[in-house]
């Protein structure tokens, strides 16, 4: 008998597949043949890993690491988490990378032509690591919402978009965290391309009155999981 | 065991927050003083009309050149060369081409060289996941316990071409994300 460590599999259920039509980008880039399942090798056991000098000092503050004179405008908030793995265990050093549109849902990105003002104070971009908790927490401004072209008036809903890096490359993520109560959701291809209630609900940050601090912003919650948890198997 | 967080595209606006902000996400993995053969992986990512994709971005993951992870799951992570990073990552921005530069990697666990490749890109809701081989490792591809569980007529499309080059060893791998000639997969 040999004992060999195994990687939790991502769980489709719950997961957008590659093709949803209503999200009309997906016609021209979605993979039509069967996915081959990859046996796991050190290759995947392992992964990229991160520590405190990969982080600059503001970028965990969107609203101070693009200042230039000035303040961002917009309202203010804060959204912290914890990054877990699927048995349940916190992930310390996990690298989460965020973006996201300014309070007028404007991109600095040059292929945005949506026609709202740029804030010269603000990029929307920012990377922040979990500490020895498995937590992040980091400051920004409440994205706007913005039209996209998909289809007839369609615009997306208020998102911020999360990059993670977990504890090997199998357990790499891209998602966006949504914010309660926002009527485009319903709407919204991205978001419903994830069949499963459930699962969609967990893209959607709670408003945390213990994160919210007075006289300064508001708070949210957003806990992540990955999958990749290790596994010791017997064979 | 918990659900995991559903994956969402990383639409087209990413550039500024993961390719402009730069170290440690650059498409070069090797410091001065890296071991090994030092080459090029250049590639340009199709979509199913075969027009070049310009707003990916890829992520390649590899050993050294001694088969060695820069991760304390491997074995020999001590002995992993403190001068190569093992991450890149490369937009598309010009007409849907990337670039790397790495070393040529060594065998790990006695799989042929390989380097590990992820496609993100506006229309993918999931990230693609796949693995690049070397075209002038045919022996070693011939063995490979992965490369063998890949229907033989399209194992091709794993496989990288080594480009006649005056510099360094430049290795070509397009990445077709459907259609005629589409790119093995593996679930992501
Ligand atoms: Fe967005």
């Amino acid at each position: 008998m040999t004992i060999k460590q195994l990687l939790s599999r991502i769980n489709w259920k719950g997961q957008p597949k590659y093709l949803h039509p209503a999200y009309t980008s997906t016609l021209k880039r979605a993979p039509q043949q069967p996915l081959i399942p990859l046996p796991h090798t050190l290759s995947e056991l392992t992964g990229p890993v991160y520590g405190t000098s990969d982080i600059g000092p503001l970028d965990h503050d969107l609203t101070r690491n693009a200042v230039r004179n000035g303040q961002p405008i917009g309202e203010r908030i804060i959204v912290t988490g914890r990054v877990l793995d699927d048995s349940g265990s916190t992930v310390p050093n996990a690298l989460l990378e965020v973006w996201q549109a300014n309070a007028c849902g404007r991109y600095i990105h040059k292929v945005d032509q949506h026609d709202a003002p740029l804030d010269p104070n603000f990029t929307g971009a920012g990377r922040v690591l979990t500490n020895a908790k498995g937590e992040y927490r980091f400051i920004t401004i409440k994205p706007g919402a913005y039209p996209w072209r998909n289809h007839l008036n369609a615009w997306r809903p208020q998102h911020i978009h999360f990059s993670v890096f977990g504890a090997n490359i199998m357990s790499r993520l891209v998602t966006q965290m949504y914010f309660p109560g926002d009527p485009l959701l319903a709407l919204d291809p991205i978001y419903n391309s994830i069949d499963d209630e459930a699962a969609r609900q967990r893209l959607i940050s709670s408003y945390a009155h213990d994160v919210t601090q007075p006289e300064w912003a508001l708070g949210y919650r957003f806990d992540i999981v990955l999958c990749g948890s290790k596994m010791t198997v017997f064979e | 065991m918990l659900t995991q967080t559903p994956s969402q595209t990383v639409g087209p606006f990413f550039y500024d927050a993961l390719i402009a902000l730069g170290k440690p996400f650059v498409p070069t993995l090797v410091r001065d003083g890296a071991q090994g053969q030092r080459i090029l992986i250049v590639g340009t990512v199709l979509d199913g009309d075969g027009v070049p994709v310009p707003d990916a971005m890829i992520e390649i993951w590899q050993a050294d050149t001694n088969g060695y992870h820069n991760h304390p799951a491997d074995p020999n992570y001590a002995k992993a060369d403190p001068n190569f990073s093992g991450l890149g990552r490369c937009d598309t921005v010009n007409e849907g081409c990337f670039e790397f530069q790495t070393v040529k990697p060594g065998r790990v666990e006695g799989q042929a060289p390989h380097v590990n490749v992820r496609v993100f890109s506006r229309g993918m809701l999931i990230h693609a996941n796949t693995r690049m081989y070397f075209g002038d490792e045919a022996a070693a591809n011939a063995d490979d316990a992965v490369l063998s569980l890949v229907p033989m007529d399209r194992r091709d499309t794993l496989i990288a071409t080594l480009l006649p080059s005056n510099g360094l060893p430049t290795y070509r791998f397009n990445l077709v994300l459907k259609g005629k000639g589409e790119t093995v997969f593996f679930t992501p």
